[in-house]
């Protein structure tokens, strides 16, 4: 397989991720989902504001599980055990301060399969307002335009916001979902494998629309697809095996690795 | 070409033919079910010919006693002659079987009983006359005769040589006088006088309960006074409007000639409904049945449940089931949500979650029990000592009643409901909580907002089957509530309108207590059925209610099956 040409698209960047302001500073974070089964070791991380990094790495290499640690989900997994610590903003947010809640309204995510809640287009933008408690129709309506058209979805959906979530295609649901997201004012927005159930069209639409919307968000996206990571993201962190492996500029990423291992995933020699 | 059986078996034909049977055999028991039950029912309400006849059995060798008979054939068997013999009757042992019939004839005042099997054989002159009247009575059931003088307070209204029709018009106008006469005796009694009563009572008790707290003064007990005799007034006039209509209802009678010759005399009073069958087409039969079958479905029983219809039975039903919903689905879903979502999942949670599983196989006697122990003589007995004491020794929730029954039927059914939302809950999918997670929502308005929605209809899965299994669970009703007749519904006109302390009727018990505590089997048996059917009407409507409120919620939440 031939190496993937990236320069054409991203442009010659001189950016290294340790030139930059950090946005999430991990280190040392291990990861266990039971007492012998060790999911990430020692992960040393500090990920950029205003950019967008992407996770790469085989199967069950743990770029998922570190995604989730990001706000917390890993939470909700039982027996789950966390050491070292992730900072955002310089806030541990593994502290016993923080408010879990309010930490994932900062931290956005959005998942592989587009998972709308059943209630109509416009509820489902305005669900995060309701939930604080924000019931203000001129608030809402004025937030659920902008989110939608932040997302690219208002022209398609501003004649049925009323009608289910559920009846949209998987890419107009996935574009909702962000939009969802980005309607409570995150500060990074965690992908996890955004377009991997949607066709090459909704997938181009995602892309563009992550270009958009790094102006303004630190977005952490993971993918199966190199050739995604390398048309969006400004930063491409190699895991393998619970391990970081390699974590610098794409473009260096993709062209001149510093780890044979990388170099060998990338060309498509394992994984 | 020959296929071996081996083959054949493995083909997955015999399997198919299996599958299919067992269906069909399912489809055939449900069918004859409700066919049995609406022809053995519904065929009660139909105004029958009556047909006239001489029967002359042999009583004993050489003599006959002959009689004359009026009245409408029900059914007809077969029996054997040995059986014939044995209660009487003498006959030819040549002849294996002979038919018999069973014929209502009626005038029970007159002869006793009012159904007779009569063998075919010796029925002789069979005719339907045109002129017999049938006729529904508030007592001793049906009379069937023929009218000869219609009277006015015990003097003869028409000429001697009237006609038979003029006769029939000037009874006919007489007796809808008395109807509508009737039915406003019945609405004094009932509604005007029971509010009195009731307000009375009320009266008492306030009084007592002021007694009993020594706020009871002479300025107190001049107003009660006043109250008491306003009441008393309004009283003393309602039994004056009584009184007159009591007496105008009874200025007419007529005379009926009996089949065996007697003459009776009716007072139009006692008629419930009067019509020749012989003379009726179809349309005018029509008419009647459902007239007869809407007097069924909306009327009080008379005679001892055996006569008259069922509606405090159908309302008790509907009630009972209606507020055991209320008690037991909130209850239900809030148990299932915590130890679905909140409990940790471990040894105790298992251990409760088989316990509550294995607590719908209790027998639902058992309940009727820990109902009765616990509900009526803990908690109601209680309840009395702290709320309404003024009523004590007269218990108020102490004794059996409404709010009782329902709830030792939600006790009944709430491990249904438990299991059904668990269910439901384990079916949301994972990625449906994380994105309300993800967005800041607490688990708690994950929950609410986005889990319990979507989990709705597997509660209303839950409700229907708590709801099919209480509406025909009879048992423990009889300890905690249901009676043979309830005097007033549980939902009335008077403060404070829905009485959970009052007994009530249901038709399951109905259907036991007519069926088998009657005193006239004959006349009860096909009201057993009839109500049997509308038992199972009743159940059908309410599941399929809930089922049609399911299937809505279904459609919302569809694309999110997986």
């Amino acid at each position: 397989m031939r190496k993937v040409d990236v320069s054409s698209v991203l442009g010659a960047s001189a950016e290294t991720p340790e030139g930059l302001e950090s946005c999430i500073d991990v280190s040392g974070l291990n990861l266990y989902y039971a007492k012998d089964k060790r999911a990430l070791n020692g992960i040393d991380l500090k990920i950029p504001k205003q950019r967008v990094t992407a996770f790469i790495g085989p199967s069950g290499c743990g770029k998922s599980s570190l995604l989730r640690c990001l706000n917390r989900m890993n939470d909700l997994v039982d027996d789950c055990v966390i050491e070292g610590s992730i900072e955002i903003d310089g806030e541990d947010i593994y502290s016993k301060h923080i408010d879990v809640a309010d930490l994932r309204r900062r931290v956005g995510m959005v998942f592989q399969k587009p998972n709308p809640f059943p209630k109509s287009i416009y509820e489902n933008v305005a669900y995060g307002l309701r939930i604080q408690g924000i019931n203000s129709k001129r608030v809402l309506d004025e937030v659920v335009e902008k989110s939608l058209r932040a997302a690219a979805l208002w022209d398609e959906v501003k004649d049925r916001l009323h009608d289910s979530a559920l009846g949209m295609s998987g890419g107009q649901q996935q574009r909702l979902v962000i939009a969802r997201t980005i309607a409570v004012e995150p500060e990074v927005l965690l992908l996890d494998e955004p377009a991997s159930a949607l066709d090459p069209i909704s997938t181009l639409k995602i892309e563009e629309l992550i270009h958009e919307l790094k102006r303004d968000y630190t977005i952490v996206i993971v993918t199966h697809n190199m050739q995604q990571a390398a048309r969006v993201s400004d930063f491409t962190a190699f895991m393998y095996m619970g391990d970081m492996v390699e974590f610098d500029a794409t473009d260096t990423i993709f062209t001149n690795p510093a780890k044979k291992q990388t170099e060998d995933y990338i060309t498509g020699r394992y994984g | 070409m020959k296929i071996s059986a081996a083959k054949w078996f493995s083909s997955g034909t015999p399997f198919v033919w299996l599958n299919a049977g067992a269906v069909a055999i399912s489809i055939l028991m449900v069918v004859g079910l409700l066919g049995l039950l609406a022809v053995r029912g519904m065929a009660h309400f139909w105004p029958a010919d009556v047909m006239q006849a001489n029967y002359a059995p042999p009583v004993s060798f050489g003599s006959v006693m002959s009689t004359e008979v009026l009245g409408e054939r029900v059914e007809t068997e077969s029996v054997s002659s040995i059986q014939i013999a044995s209660s009487g009757i003498p006959v030819d042992e040549s002849i294996p079987y002979y038919d018999r019939e069973l014929v209502k004839l009626g005038n029970r005042d007159v002869t006793g009983a009012d159904f007779a099997w009569l063998l075919s054989s010796y029925l002789s002159n069979i005719s339907y006359p045109a002129d017999v009247v049938a006729l529904e009575r508030r007592e001793w059931g049906n009379f069937y005769g023929f009218l000869t003088d219609v009277r006015e307070t015990g003097e003869s209204v028409v000429a001697a040589a009237a006609e038979e029709e003029a006769l029939w018009v000037e009874f006919e106008q007489r007796l809808s006088r008395a109807l509508n006469i009737h039915d406003e005796i019945y609405r004094i009694e009932k509604i005007e006088i029971g509010e009195v009563n009731y307000a009375l009572e009320r009266l008492r008790l306030r009084q007592r309960g002021l007694e009993l707290k020594g706020e009871f003064d002479a300025e107190t007990e001049a107003t009660f006074a006043q109250q008491r005799e306003e009441l008393g007034a309004d009283y003393a006039l309602l039994q004056q409007d009584l009184v007159v209509l009591n007496k105008a209802i009874e200025r007419d009678s007529a005379l009926f000639l009996a089949a065996n010759g007697a003459e009776v005399d009716i007072e139009l009073a006692d008629i419930v409904r009067a019509y020749k069958p012989n003379q009726m087409g179809l349309l005018d039969k029509l008419f009647i049945y459902f007239a007869k079958l809407g007097e069924f479905l909306t009327d009080e029983p008379r005679e001892a449940n055996t006569e008259g219809g069922i509606f405090p039975a159908i309302f008790g039903t509907v009630m009972m089931v209606l507020l055991m919903s209320v008690f037991v689905t909130p209850f239900g879903v809030v148990a299932a949500v915590y130890l679905r979502e909140y409990a940790r999942q471990g040894f105790v949670t298992r251990a409760i979650r088989i316990a509550v599983n294995n607590l719908a196989g209790v027998p639902s006697i058992v309940y009727g029990v820990f109902g009765l122990g616990f509900f009526i003589y803990i908690i109601g007995a209680e309840v009395d000592q702290l709320f309404y004491p003024e009523a004590l020794p007269a218990p108020t929730f102490g004794t059996p009643g409404l709010l009782w029954a329902s709830l030792t039927l939600a006790l009944l059914t709430v491990p249904v409901v438990i299991v059904a939302t668990e269910e439901g809950l384990a079916r949301i999918p994972r990625s449906v909580r994380e994105g309300s997670l993800a967005l800041g929502a607490t688990k708690f308005e994950t929950l609410w907002r986005v889990v319990l929605p979507m989990a709705s209809p597997a509660m209303m899965t839950g409700l229907i089957l708590a709801v099919a299994r209480a509406a025909g669970e009879v048992a423990p009703l009889m300890l905690v509530g249901v009676v043979k007749l309830a005097p007033s519904l549980p939902l009335d006109g008077n403060y404070p309108y829905l009485h959970l302390d009052q007994k009530f009727m249901h038709l399951g018990f109905h259907i036991y207590d007519v069926g088998f505590q009657s005193p006239n089997i004959e006349a009860a048996r096909p009201l057993v059925f009839a109500t049997a059917l509308l038992l199972v009407i009743v159940i059908a409507g309410l599941n399929l209610s809930a089922v049609a409120l399911r299937n809505r919620l279904r459609e919302k939440f569809k694309s999110l099956e997986v």
